[in-house]
This record gives structure tokens, sequence and C-alpha cells, in this order.
């Protein structure tokens, strides 16, 4: 594991993080349970180290675009996990004011400009804020998070087309986590690191383990110094593993039980906890870290499931500017 | 007030509005180059090709980057060459332009302008002579404009850029080279605004882009014959201006509507829904509506002009709607 760029106490910074969001999706998970929660729930339990080792990289005024399963994302560019949670549960307390919900979360504030129900849907958004961010000098780039099903749709091609061809500011995060929904990569393409794409259409890429913080965060700062040097785009691909169904209430039937407990042994907050403690820090730290980030969630809880819902009015109110 | 053509009118919109603007940006296929029917002609000459983008034939994926661009603070202007292709782009405009800010609970705004060029003119046939501004009426969260003639282009051209909304403004093509006084100055014509084209009594005619010359003709054929038509343009679909309509209507007693679109699904369903519900005991005979077939556009010259509603079928409804 490399961690030999990051100090002690930016990597505990790092760990509460992936914390805050490890336990911001399983508490999101037990009130789905609870019905507390309703809709399409999609998580990203065990792909923290992509979300934290890519927006960690990232300034406040950079452009973050996002895909269904997009709370870590959110969370990671910083978001504020109460009207995340609020928003989830439909309240008017949400940042969407209980309309956009879990799918379709937009934290202005946070730099985290959008996510979508439409697999691959922002690709092309971020490609655009890009330009717009290079046409106003102020230095900032556009991240954009995908999984590997996007990578067999057309705006994805067209999009990495268009971002080599105008050499946009523009990280193409391509979170592979080997399942398309329920179907394994192999199923829909010959190719097998999506990164290879991103080579065709003359852009620099990289497949990196994304289950290994240092590994992401290495790869998206070097991407980040790139595109804002006007070298981008940059294109990198992890590798992870989501460890929860599809979307909650999916049981995930289609992956061998052998396959679920390889990947969690590739945790990628256990795997960061321990390079902590080759720095000699201490046991008590982690629980205290953990145990923070359950308590912050618990609020989050808290202030959402006490929020009011939305005004019986409000359903056909923003629909235009 | 100079005499221009539908497409000088819209070439000066968009380059007074370029100046007066410089986060407007206009991204779409040969747009530095003029485009197929010259609108943009000369614009990357003043405005550079940084600003006059054009783009590879990726219709959806240019879509979508100008609606990023316009959530991090331009104020794009896309062009689809066709609106046949805009089904290309369906996703973006419908998934993205139009919910974001619903979506996002105001968080967002799209100030994006989609220009685009419909309509029968030239035998061009099925891919590249459809209307289909009824599909684009039916989401929430688009304006769409359709101006009938130049002055009203290039005033709404102007109202749609500097709307905070995404702004569907369709050109028919074969309005391009048509001529009409344009006033000089800053003259914004509002989205959501209908145009009496012309007073009368007895029947209401209204008509949609290239559908008003011919209802204006039938108009005069029909005033030869003693019977005062009202011939109304409702200039935008969405918003509709449906209380213009109304008033006619319950002046006249009778409605008449056209468009170039097939009958099934157009816009004329929604404008006949909302008038009987606002005026229905006003109504002294049946609603008719004047569309095209519902098949594909022919593509041979002969089936093209019986596929395209014209004066003689206006004419024909108001008759009916007299008698």
């Amino acid at each position: 594991m490399r961690n030999n760029k990051t100090n002690s106490k930016e990597l505990i910074d790092l760990l509460r993080r992936m914390w805050l969001i490890r336990a911001f999706e399983e508490k999101a998970s037990a009130l789905y349970a609870e019905r507390q929660i309703v809709g399409l729930l999609h998580l990203g339990i065990g792909q923290e180290a992509v979300a934290v080792g890519a927006c960690s990289s990232l300034r406040e005024d950079d452009f973050v675009y996002g895909g269904h399963r997009s709370h870590g994302h959110a969370i990671a560019k910083g978001a504020d996990i109460n009207r995340l949670m609020a928003e989830l549960a439909g309240r008017a307390t949400g940042y969407c004011g209980g309309k956009g919900g879990s799918m379709h979360i937009v934290a202005k504030e946070a730099g985290f400009i959008t996510a979508t129900g439409v697999v691959g849907g922002t690709i092309p958004l971020a490609l655009g804020a890009a330009f717009a961010a290079r046409e106003k000098k102020r230095g900032q780039v556009a991240m954009v998070f995908f999984g590997d099903g996007a990578g067999q749709a057309g705006p994805f091609h067209e999009s990495l087309n268009i971002a080599s061809l105008w050499r946009l500011p523009v990280i193409f995060v391509c979170e592979n986590n080997g399942y398309a929904e329920f179907t394994p990569l192999s199923a829909h393409t010959k190719i097998e690191r999506l990164a290879q794409h991103a080579k065709t259409y003359g852009i620099s890429a990289s497949t990196v383990d994304g289950n290994d913080l240092f590994a992401v965060r290495d790869a998206m700062q070097k991407a980040v110094e790139k595109c804002r040097s006007g070298k981008g785009p940059v294109f990198v691909e992890c590798l992870t593993h989501r460890m929860r169904g599809h979307y909650e209430g999916d049981p995930g039937k289609y992956r061998e039980l052998s396959l679920l407990a390889d990947w969690k042994k590739q945790d990628p907050i256990g795997r960061a906890a321990r390079a902590l403690k080759g720095k000699k820090a201490i046991t008590e730290e982690l629980e205290a870290i953990e145990r923070e980030a359950r308590a912050l969630v618990e609020k989050a809880a808290k202030f959402a499931l006490s929020s009011p819902w939305p005004e019986a009015s409000e359903v056909d109110t923003q629909v235009t500017a | 007030m100079p005499h221009q053509t539908f497409l000088d009118a819209i070439r000066s919109g968009l380059a007074e509005e370029m100046r007066r603007d410089s986060s407007v940006y206009v991204f779409g296929e040969d747009v530095a180059l003029g485009g197929p029917f010259g609108v943009t002609k000369g614009l990357a000459e003043e405005f550079g090709v940084n600003r006059m983008v054009n783009t590879p034939i990726s219709e959806g994926t240019v879509m979508g980057l100008a609606i990023g661009a316009a959530t991090a603070g331009l104020r794009p202007v896309v062009e689809i060459m066709f609106i046949d292709f805009i089904t290309l782009a369906m996703d973006q405009l419908v998934n993205h332009a139009a919910k974001l800010h619903y979506m996002s609970g105001g968080q967002l705004r799209i100030p994006l302008t989609v220009r685009v060029q419909c309509g029968i003119s030239g035998a061009m046939g099925a891919h590249h002579s459809q209307s289909l501004e009824a599909w684009l009426a039916h989401v929430p969260g688009l304006k769409i404009a359709m101006p009938a003639n130049a002055a009203d282009a290039k005033g709404l051209l102007k109202a749609a850029i500097r709307d905070d909304n995404p702004v569907v403004f369709i050109e028919h093509r074969g309005l391009y080279w048509s001529k009409a006084e344009v006033p000089g100055g800053d003259r914004i014509v509002p989205i959501g605004q209908a145009a009496v084209v012309r007073p009368g009594d007895r029947v209401s005619i209204v008509a949609l882009a290239n559908m008003v010359g011919p209802a204006l003709a039938a108009a005069e054929e029909l005033a030869s014959e003693g019977i005062a038509a009202e011939v109304i343009d409702p200039r935008s679909i969405s918003p509709l201006d449906i209380e213009t309509i109304v008033t006619s209507v319950k002046k006249t007693g009778r409605l008449i509507v056209v468009h170039e679109a097939v009958e099934q699904g157009g816009i004329g369903a929604e404008i006949v829904a909302r008038v009987q519900q606002a005026a229905f005991f006003y109504l002294d005979t049946p609603v008719l509506r004047v569309a095209a077939y519902f098949a594909p556009v022919p593509a041979g010259p002969t089936l093209e002009k019986v596929f395209l509603p014209g004066k003689e079928r206006i004419v024909e409804a108001a008759r009916q709607a007299i008698r």
C-alpha cells in the first residue's frame, strides 16, 4: 500500500470522510428497511476509497457530477449529511426540498453539481463545466463519476472524443465495480479495462486498485494537476466492488458468495486503517473515528425524520425559474 | 424599419445577444462555418471560434455539454441542425435540461437556448422535415417558441437567450427566406404571448409557424365571401397563451387550429381541450383541426404537397364551421 505522500493527520481526515460515508449509507440502509426511506436506494458501500481519494484531490470550487450511486461522492465533496439524509427521506429540509431524492442529489454549495438517474448521463455535463471553467480562467476542473455500465453507452464514447478533441480539464472517474446492474461486465463487453477506451481516444488513462485509498488519491492528484495545467483530460479507472446489491432490496443472487468474501478482505476502510496503524497511531483513535461518524449520522437521521414533509403546494413550484 | 429575412433576423438577434453578454456561447455542427442555411454566417469572424463552437455530430453529448456549461455559469445556445435529430438529444433535454431546476429544489438554473430548424420545405423526406414541437410541449420545464415571421423570430430569440430556463426555439425552414419589417432596437417578444395577426369576428383560426401564411391567405379568400376570420399566431406553445385564443373564440364561436405537425397528439389537441374547458358554451360548431396526415413526411414533391396542409384545407374547414 502506497502511503508515503500522506501524513497521519491527512490520513485521519480521509478516514473520517470514508467512515462518514460508510456510516451514512449503513444508516440509510437501515432506514430503508424500516420504510423510513422509500424509492430506489443505490449504495456504494465498499467503494468509499474512490469517492474520498478523488474528491480530496479537488478544490472546493471544482465541479463534481455523479450518477445514481453517488451519496459518497456528494459527502466526499463536502455535502452536509443532515440535508442529504433529509433529501433521501423526501423532507422539505433536504438539499432539493424533497424533489430530488437519492438519485438526483444536488449540493451546489459544496460543488456537487448533480447526480442523475440515467446511467452515464452526467458525463457530457462534466465536459460542459470543464469548458466553462476553462473559458472563465479560474483554474477549476470538472470531475465525473460513473460505473462500468456507462462504458457501453453512446454518450460515454462521444464524451471521450470531445474531451480529447478540445483538451478539456475533466477527470473521468470510472468506478468499475464489475457489475452493470445484475450483469457482469464480461457479458456486456469484450473490453476488460474501460481505460482502454480512453486510450483509444487519445486520453491519458490508468487503471488503479479502487479499494486502495492511496493509489486512488495518488492517481487523482496527478490527474487534477494535469487538468489544471491545461494537460487534460484524464481518465482514471478504479477497480472496486459494491458490497450491497444494485439497489436496496436486490439480493444480489447473481454473485458468488465467495466473491463477496474476497472483496470483504479488501475493504477500503480496513486497508486505510491498517496503514494508519503502520504510522503508529493508536487503535482507540480508529475506534473514535468510527464512533464519531456513527454519532453524526444518527443526528442526521434524527434531523431528517423530524423534518417536515414538503407542502403539497410545492408539487408544481420550481418547474421553471 | 429594415426589411429582413427570417434567417437574417435570427442572425442579428443572436449577434446582439452575444455582444451584450459574454457568457453566450454557441455550440453546434458547422456553426462556425455558417451552417447549411447561413444562419450563423459571419459570427465566428466577429466572436471567434471559442464562442462559435463547431462540434462533432454528437447531438446528445453536445446537448449535455451545453447543460453542464449552463450549470457552470455560461448561457449556451445549442444548434440542432434538423429537429429530426433532436431525438438523439432528447435524453439530455428531457431528463436534465428540463428537470434540473425542479429536481435540485431551485439550486440549479439552466439558461439554455436550443435553436432547431424544422418543417417541410424542399422535398427532404421523413428525416429532414418533421414537426415535433408537441413532444417537447409535453415536458414540464421546457419553454417552446415557434415564430412565424422575422420580427418575432428576432424578438423571441432574444427573450429565449435571456431566459433562465431551457427554451427550444423552433425555426421553420420554409420561413427562412421570408421577409418582414423588423423593428430596430432591443425589442423583446415575451415567450408565452400570442399575437392576433388579423382581426375578425366569424371564425377564429389559430395557426402555427409556417401555417400562419396560409391562414392569412385563407382569411383573405374568406373575406371576399364576406367571412371575417380572426387569425391568431400563438408564437410560443409552452407556455401557451390560451387567454388570447379563448377571448377570440368567445367572440367568434368557431375555432380552427392549424399546424404542420401530424394531427394525432399535436399541439392542436391541447389547444382544443383547453378551449372547450374555458369556452364550451360559446362554441357554435365543433372545433376543427387542419394538420398533416398521420404519416411520415413523404419525400417526393407531389406527395409532399398533398401531405402539407395549406390555404385550401383551411378555407374548406372555415366554410364547414360556418355552414
